[in-house]
């Protein structure tokens, strides 16, 4: 394989790159070649070790993380083919996320890169979801610029005008919950379980989204979003219904809160509840779309599986003329493909990393090609 | 309304009632102009409660310029205002020995304010001198916000 060196930096550049990708819960390495195509794309899910916690314990994930991350990497470069030798760069995370975990993929990355002198590209997570659009497997049509896309996950919703390769502008984003954290919680409040986005998802089909008149949150003012609110809502309801006047005693009844309700009850609240959310990020989206004169919405992040998000922006945008683009499903949640990916184009333009790249938690999603 | 003399955790307590989720803001507000450097507050509620639109309020209290958005996927949030604002949310973790291996005590003395949401889950981490503060859910809309008594005297 004739890799290993980066034969072009002009228009086409022929490389083969490791990706590491360990911002959250899952640890993933993958091999990408020449920015479009997946050689391999590894992801060890740590879900069933957070399963018990209801959520997503950082202790737990940073040591599962060092566990795993060698024996990942290994797996992605046998899968794709690829010796160490064969690489022309090694891409990697390094925000936003949880500090411990970054850390575990950021030094792998870096002790690749620097025993075989390659370069190293920081990358950001975000950064990485929108990319998840420009894997050939995904690909159904050629995306082209500029487009919107809306990245819904656990930790963040955005709403993202990409401009070109690097060009981002950040349209609105949550001002407290991220969508996939509301669903995580009402679920977890209504004791369904975890994850809670696919239970919520599951149960809703069997429910009327029209049983209960929630609120559709910030719509009409502007591409921000809330839904702190609607799981404040959902409380509120649930307590309501219980029958109770008054709420002092509150937190003494809420352990048997959902064993007092029916099933018919909690999946018209699930279906209620799912879709004020994605009524939401489905008008917001297409409303973006038209103000900027985007062709295209692309889709990325984990709350991307909701299969009543899939359904209803496919409808309502294609009705109004919009592309709608969505990478397949475990290109969506959390993996390295698409850091390999998003990486690619940082080589492209000679943007490579100092080896004292840090973790940073909070980093946010600026572009680097904005003057192009 | 305020009524002191109730004995929490050996703490005395002020109790607040705001009628609204922009009342709680603005108590938030007034509490976050009154945080000191190295103040750790505890804060309790249930799901709901209202403890994002407080602490959404001290940080506007404290000069925080940026959205105070959810640090559960990532459990710390850091701002920066007149002094900095590090806003914890233990919402996923289960027992002491997780919120230990994080470091969190790290932030107690940082020279922030430092508020903790779910702080029930710290057990004995908790520091001796820090800051109360516990909502309840009176209604839909009304809420009961106990201060303890040290951090109340500042906001009289």
């Amino acid at each position: 394989m004739d890799c290993k060196s980066i034969t072009s930096y002009n228009h086409i550049v022929m490389t083969t790159i490791l990706a590491i990708e360990t911002s959250c819960d899952e640890t993933s390495a993958a091999v990408v070649k020449n920015g479009n195509e997946i050689l391999s794309n590894i992801v060890a899910t740590q879900v069933e070790f957070h399963k018990k916690y209801g959520g997503i314990v950082p202790e737990i994930a940073s040591r599962k993380h060092i566990e795993v991350i060698n024996p990942i990497i290994a797996e992605a470069l046998e899968k794709a083919k690829v010796k160490l030798k064969d690489l022309g760069a090694v891409a990697v995370t390094y925000g936003p996320g949880l500090v411990g975990s970054l850390i575990v993929g950021l030094c792998a990355a870096k002790a690749i890169a620097y025993s075989l002198d390659l370069p190293l590209i920081g990358v950001n997570h975000l950064e990485g979801h929108i990319y998840a659009n420009f894997l050939i497997s995904n690909l159904k049509f050629q995306i082209s610029f500029p487009f919107i896309c809306l990245l819904v996950s656990g930790g963040h919703t955005m709403l993202i005008l990409v401009k070109d390769h690097g060009n981002y502008q950040v349209l609105g984003q949550t001002r407290d919950d991220a969508a996939g954290e509301a669903f995580d919680k009402v679920a977890r409040f209504l004791k369904l379980g975890y994850p809670g986005g696919p239970i919520i998802d599951k149960l809703a089909k069997e429910g009327d989204p029209k049983a209960v008149a929630f609120t559709r949150p910030m719509l009409g003012q502007g591409y921000d979003f809330s839904f702190s609110g609607i799981k404040t809502a959902v409380v509120n309801y649930s307590n309501k219904t219980q029958g109770t006047a008054t709420h002092l005693d509150f937190a003494r009844r809420c352990p048997e809160l959902a064993e007092g309700f029916s099933r018919r009850f909690l999946a018209n609240l699930a279906a209620s509840f799912q879709q004020a959310i994605v009524d939401v990020l489905v008008e917001k989206s297409i409303q973006a779309a038209q103000e900027y004169k985007c062709k295209t919405i692309a889709l990325a992040g984990g709350v991307s599986a909701n299969s009543l998000l899939r359904k209803d922006l496919k409808e309502k945008a294609e009705a109004k003329g919009f592309g709608v683009q969505i990478p397949s499903l475990h290109l969506c949640t959390d993996n390295a493909a698409m850091v390999g990916c998003a990486g690619y184009y940082h080589l492209k333009q000679k943007r490579t990393s100092d080896f004292k790249l840090q973790a940073v938690a909070s980093l946010k999603l600026v572009g680097y090609n904005v003057t192009l | 309304m305020v009524a002191a003399g109730r004995s929490t955790n050996s703490k005395r307590i002020n109790e607040y009632s705001t009628r609204s989720a922009e009342d709680t803001v603005e108590l938030g507000k007034r509490i976050g102009a009154h945080l000191l450097p190295n103040d750790v507050i505890a804060l309790t509620g249930r799901l709901g409660a209202g403890k994002t639109t407080l602490i959404q309020g001290m940080a506007e209290g404290i000069g925080v310029r940026d959205y105070v958005t959810s640090p559960t996927f990532i459990i710390i949030n850091e701002y920066q205002g007149r002094i900095p604002f590090f806003h914890v949310d233990l919402y996923r973790l289960n027992n002491v020995d997780e919120i230990e291996d994080l470091g969190i005590e790290e932030y107690f003395s940082r020279g922030g304010a430092c508020v903790i949401e779910w702080a029930e889950k710290l057990g004995e981490l908790k520091p001796k001198a820090s800051h109360e503060i516990e909502i309840e859910i009176i209604s839909e809309t009304k809420r009961k916000i106990c201060v303890s008594s040290e951090l109340a005297a500042r906001l009289k």
